[in-house]
């Protein structure tokens, strides 16, 4: 088969797969009886159009930048982590836990010790399938999910039953102190200017850009990113240049699960301010679509949390203001990682097809 | 815990485990052709709103199965093209025709029936009802069998019985058969079955072809004998537990009953934690009860509870070499 | 005999020829792998095909088998122009094969093997019934005796390989294609196979035998076909020649590269390898107890027919596959399992090594080329720019004075490996093992598939190495090429050593005979 021109693969192999997936979610709007430039119209001003929009964008944005950057850096060390909604609930819990039991005086160190105790309940969340594919040849991707389900019901039994206030119904913890209340970005100034109203995008979109930065780091800038990498290109070659699989698979789950984990500081502190059942809302799983859709690098990344921000924000606005389902935009998700992740090949088929019918054109 | 309470639960266990096995058996067509699916969700999901709907507006439960099957076999052919044909990854595949399914059902549901993305109850001809065998009741007096007959095996919709008849029915075709021998040839070796001749993609599309049947059964069934219409997510990650099933059952159609059997149970017990607790003396959490197929099957993959050695060429697209 | 359904091309008898290619050619890209190749074999006869690694044999039988298609040419079977898209159309022409990797399903009995995609009717019972009366009369006619209910993974390679020849007389093959069907079996294996064949052909069975061992083609062949490099060197009666003369068809008269070397200088032993072993994942020994010694300043080359154990030599002197016995370099004992004995430990004791497979193990494809001069020395001080970070600016400054020094074409160090020609990517492993000045060389095939401008540069970095003090250790299936480097000559057999010769005194004919297996001149 013919080679595309790097350009090409970069940049129009998402594009394209992305015009695929937004024409099928058109069909079916149509199908049911909706108008799909209403649609858009709606989607477009109820999270580009205002601040207050941008405001739940960018949100979203934030905890999709580190759901898909955990499973950027799982696949580049050829791991396949699906397990990032499970990691990011346990996450969740490491958020509550630093937020509840320890009385922090001021908002900035609560973030640093709620952001390292997520990180490492969902670095260990990670660990434990990691350890089993490294040492006991598990499937790593059978065993991600497998803990996902056992995420969920840990945490219920956590919520039911230890961690819920005296008296109170729900299934959630108590509510954080207003101390570690961490600042939206309408509190922070400058960015008070453009954002008015209280709005839930918050702080942790700067950790979260940082964390796109690091990312990027240790994948292109060090050792341990040059290893994972070639580890993940070629296990035969890894072992010739003296690389150890098995810690290389601990050490790039890990991560992942680290970032995944990171994710709830976003929800629960930023936004929730307490532990509630399925604090995640499926964001784990999005980060697959926004690492397919960003091709795996954190620039990419970045850009296409922006744009399933914009997907979810503008799909919740459709779930207000028009008949459509907030639903559409599980659609949209799913023929994103059907186009990007799957049927890449098709399309990138389709592609070198054209570029030959264009060069034969040129030569006549 | 009295007989009677047991009776009953084991009647649970039999309703609860039958779509994990109708889709347990489905995952394991197309695992034994060497196409991993972890798309068993979607398409029950799929094919439970499909039956819901056309059941309540035709009012024929049988026209209900026949969508269900249909918008099973839809799912199960873009998962074939993906992963068949394009080559394309068979576990990227899976995830986004769940998330696929997730969403396009709700959308239908709510554009036919404006009831929150849910069909309206179903009753009567919409539904699998249930059936009671041949002397039930004249049974019933016999000791303790009698009421075993009566009201654990007796009384249930016809696809519960279907779904035990899948099972020799599988095995059959899978041991006995000249489509057997093939399609485990081809999960194991397909190098095999190319040079002697055959087609391996002909039989992996068979093989995605029956998953995609065997799923639709199982959403049927959910829709419209365990449950009176359909509901949004109403599949709530069976999919996943028939995918536990088979690795535990390590792809083979006896221990699959048992495996689904076992999990059903788990699920049965779940709903009866006061029985639970009555009998171990010890408050035992629900969670736990609902996390047991899960974390059984990671200490099955670890092998620590004998070793699962899935279909050797799965995952694998074909690619012809010398 | 099994009885069935009757096929083509069969009834004519008088032709002579069972097999008959005409100007048979093929390219995959740029590479010729068969140009027009020309050979007919008479009925009921065995017909050799001997050559090099490479020389095209394999994908002249895979066309033959409907794997590939050539590009140009004909095919006749039983003097009838027979087309042969796909393998279906040889099982119909009457063509068997058994590959050199089998094609069989591990976790199945052998009867399921035998009767996969040739089944009667949709029920098994009745195929299983009739696969094992056939199985029982094959075995008594032809010494093919397999337990029919026996799972495959429980067999040994040779029976593995019988159930392989009986799949193929279940479907009535006429002609049966062996591709290198002693690689892999034990003596008496062997043995036994060429009993099974020469039954075979008496019963009137067209055989024809691919491999590159001058004793089997001498012992059972009745014609022997040469190739070398793509095309057919000729065709001679094996009861008309010698493995002499086999051999220098098969090596042929190739440019002689002249390699300026001068007499070596040893030094000290710098590796002493003591009674090594090495057996691969499935258990079988590799490598049966091999020593020698490399001396500073001295180039030791290996020669062997491939598969011989040489590559897991290497792989155990590089610190990739476990072993047991003892591995002495300069003096201290290396670790030869565990997490201690790999890549990195290796390279830190001053072992450089360019691996056989430089697509596989030497370079990672995707990588830019300057990725791939940091692979396996990504730890060395000169690429840091400080603890954490790697220096990428100096890496590619160093890429960029390597290419300008070993020539590599294009000298674009941000191009990826897969962009490069075989001998360029061969540079760019060759540049970044020797430039680390290492105490001993190991490099394994250095100029398979890289073209004599190359070849040339490499073997004069090879020498220049030497010359400079360095012990180098040679692995080659290119006689040549070990004959013009080396200045000691070992050659390599079944896994083990089977003697040491002095280039200057020794030639490609005696190199031959014991690459064979064959000691002291007696064939």
């Amino acid at each position: 088969m013919d080679r595309l021109p790097k350009w090409a693969d970069v940049v129009l192999v998402p594009l394209v797969s992305l015009i695929f997936a937004a024409a099928i979610s058109a069909i079916v709007i149509k199908a049911i009886g909706q108008s799909p430039s209403e649609a858009l119209k709606v989607m477009v001003e109820g999270s580009l159009m205002s601040a207050y929009g941008w405001g739940y964008t960018l949100y979203y944005t934030t905890s999709f930048i580190f759901t898909g950057l955990a499973v950027t850096i799982a696949f580049h060390a050829g791991m396949f982590n699906i397990g990032g909604e499970g990691q990011a609930q346990l996450g969740g819990l490491g958020v509550a836990l630093a937020c509840l039991l320890i009385p922090w005086p001021h908002w900035s160190v609560a973030l640093l010790a709620a952001s390292l105790s997520a990180a490492a309940f969902g670095a260990v969340w990670a660990a434990v399938p990691a350890y089993l594919a490294a040492r006991r040849g598990s499937h790593i991707v059978i065993t991600t999910i497998m803990f996902n389900y056992i995420a969920a019901a840990l945490i219920v039994y956590l919520l039911v039953d230890v961690l819920r206030p005296a008296g109170q119904m729900d299934p959630a913890t108590a509510r954080f102190p207003k101390t570690v209340s961490l600042p939206t970005l309408n509190q922070i100034p400058g960015f008070d200017l453009f954002f008015q109203k209280e709005v839930p995008a918050n702080v942790t979109l700067f950790i979260a850009l940082a964390a796109a930065w690091a990312v990027w780091l240790i994948l292109w800038r060090t050792r341990l990113g040059y290893q994972l990498r070639a580890f993940g290109k070629s296990e035969p070659a890894a072992r010739y240049a003296g690389i150890n699989p098995a810690k290389m698979i601990m050490i790039s789950m890990t991560i992942s699960g680290a970032l995944a984990g990171l994710m709830s500081v976003n929800n629960v502190m930023g936004e929730a301010e307490r532990l509630l059942q399925n604090s995640s809302e499926g964001a784990g799983f999005i980060g697959i679509a926004v690492a397919l859709m960003g091709r795996n690098h954190p620039v990419g990344v970045v850009l296409a949390a922006v744009l399933f921000g914009f997907l979810y924000q503008g799909g919740a606005e459709l779930g207000l203001w028009t008949a459509i389902p907030i639903e559409l935009r599980i659609v949209v998700q799913g023929l994103v990682i059907l186009f990007t992740g799957a049927l890449d090949v098709m399309v990138r088929m389709l592609l070198v097809w054209l570029f030959s019918f264009g060069r034969k054109r040129q030569v006549a | 815990m009295d007989y009677g309470t047991l009776l009953q639960i084991l009647d649970s266990t039999l309703r609860l485990g039958t779509p994990l096995l109708f889709a347990c058996l489905a995952g394991l067509f197309s695992e034994r052709a060497g196409i991993f699916d972890i798309g068993l969700e979607g398409k029950m999901l799929m094919a439970a709103m499909c039956s819901g709907a056309v059941a309540f507006l035709t009012g024929s439960v049988w026209l209900g199965l026949l969508a269900g099957l249909a918008g099973s076999l839809v799912f199960a052919g873009l998962h074939g093209v993906a992963s068949i044909t394009f080559r394309g990854n068979q576990l990227i595949s899976g995830v986004a025709l769940n998330f696929l399914a997730s969403g396009i059902t709700v959308l239908v549901a709510q554009r036919l029936f404006g009831q929150g993305g849910r069909t309206p109850p179903l009753d009567g001809a919409a539904r699998f009802n249930e059936i009671t065998l041949p002397f039930a009741e004249t049974l019933r007096p016999v000791p303790v069998l009698g009421p075993l007959y009566a009201d654990v095996i007796s009384g249930h919709a016809l696809l519960v019985y279907v779904a035990i008849l899948c099972v020799p029915l599988t095995w059959w075709v899978l041991y006995r058969t000249r489509f057997g021998l093939r399609l485990r040839a081809v999960g194991e070796n397909p190098a095999a079955v190319d040079t002697a001749g055959v087609s391996v993609k002909g039989l992996r599309f068979a093989a995605v072809g029956i998953t995609g049947l065997l799923c639709g059964l199982a959403g049927a069934y959910m829709a419209t004998a365990l449950q009176a219409g359909f509901g949004r997510e109403m599949t709530a990650g069976r999919g996943y537990i028939a995918l536990a099933a088979l690795i535990f059952a390590k792809w083979r159609p006896w221990q699959a009953l048992g495996a689904c059997m076992l999990f059903g149970f788990f699920q049965a017990l779940a709903l009866r934690p006061d029985v639970v607790t009555a009998v171990v003396q010890v408050k035992i959490p629900v969670p736990f009860l609902d996390a047991l197929p899960y974390i059984l099957t990671v200490l099955v993959l670890a092998g620590f509870v004998g070793k699962a050695i899935p279909p050797r060429a799965g995952g694998e697209p074909y690619v012809k070499e010398r | 005999m099994p009885s069935g359904a009757n096929t083509s091309g069969r009834q004519a008898t008088a032709a002579p020829f069972a097999i008959e290619l005409k100007g048979i050619s093929k390219a995959f890209g740029p590479v010729q792998a068969n140009k027009d190749i020309s050979i007919a074999v008479p009925r009921g006869t065995i017909h050799g095909i001997i050559g090099e690694n490479g020389a095209g044999k394999s994908t002249l039988m895979s066309i033959l088998y409907g794997f590939y298609r050539a590009d140009s040419g004909e095919i006749l079977i039983n003097g009838t122009p027979t087309a042969i898209p796909d393998s279906q159309s040889a099982i119909r022409a009457g063509i068997g094969m058994v590959f050199q990797h089998f094609k069989l399903v591990q976790n199945f009995t052998v009867l399921e093997n035998v009767i996969l995609g040739a089944e009667e009717g949709a029920m098994l019972a009745r195929s299983l019934a009739k696969a094992r009366r056939v199985l029982s009369d094959l075995s008594r006619e032809y010494e093919l005796d397999v337990d029919p209910d026996a799972l495959i993974e429980d067999l040994s390679v040779g029976h593995q390989q019988r159930v392989e020849i009986l799949k193929a007389l279940y479907r009535q093959a006429d002609i049966l294609i062996l591709d290198e069907p002693t690689g892999v079996l034990t003596p008496a294996e062997a043995d036994h196979l060429f009993r099974i064949l020469s039954g075979l052909r008496d019963q009137g069975k067209t055989i024809i035998l691919i491999t590159h061992k001058l004793r089997e083609i001498m012992e059972i062949t009745d014609h022997v076909s040469v190739m070398r490099r793509g095309t057919m060197v000729g065709t001679v009666k094996t009861a008309e020649t010698s493995p002499e003369e086999l051999a220098e068809l098969m090596v042929g008269r190739k440019v002689l590269l002249e390699v300026d070397k001068g007499a070596p200088n040893p030094g000290k032993t710098v590796l002493s390898v003591q009674d090594l072993h090495v057996r691969d994942e499935h258990g079988v020994e590799r490598l049966k107890g091999i020593s020698f010694d490399i001396r500073a300043g001295e180039i030791l080359g290996i020669a062997g027919v491939a598969g011989n154990g040489q590559s897991e030599l290497l792989e155990a002197l590089g610190g990739i596959a476990a072993a047991t016995g003892r591995i002495v370099m300069n003096g201290t004992d290396l670790p030869l399992t565990g997490a201690t004995a790999n890549g990195q430990t290796r390279r830190e004791a001053g072992i450089a090594h360019v691996p056989e497979d430089r697509q596989h193990l030497g370079l990672i494809m995707d990588f830019e080329a300057w990725e791939n001069v940091a692979f396996g020395y990504h730890n060395a001080p000169e690429y840091q720019k400080n603890a954490l970070l790697m220096d990428n600016d100096a890496l590619r400054a160093d890429t960029a004075a390597k290419m300008e020094r070993f020539d590599v074409r294009p000298p674009i160090p941000t191009l990826p490996a897969k962009s490069f020609s075989g001998g360029n990517q061969q540079k760019i492993v060759v540049a970044r093992e020797i430039e680390r000045n290492p105490d001993l060389l190991l490099i394994g095939q250095p100029t398979r598939g890289v073209d004599i401008g190359a070849i040339e540069f490499i073997h004069k970095q090879i020498v220049a190495l030497r010359d400079a003090g360095k012990a180098i250790l040679l692995v080659s299936v290119e006689l040549d090429e070990i004959m013009s480097l080396s200045d000691r000559i070992a050659v390599m057999f079944d896994g083990k050593l089977m003697g040491f010769r002095d280039p200057e005194t020794t030639n490609e004919r005696e190199l031959g005979l014991l690459m064979a297996g064959v000691s002291e001149g007696t064939p």
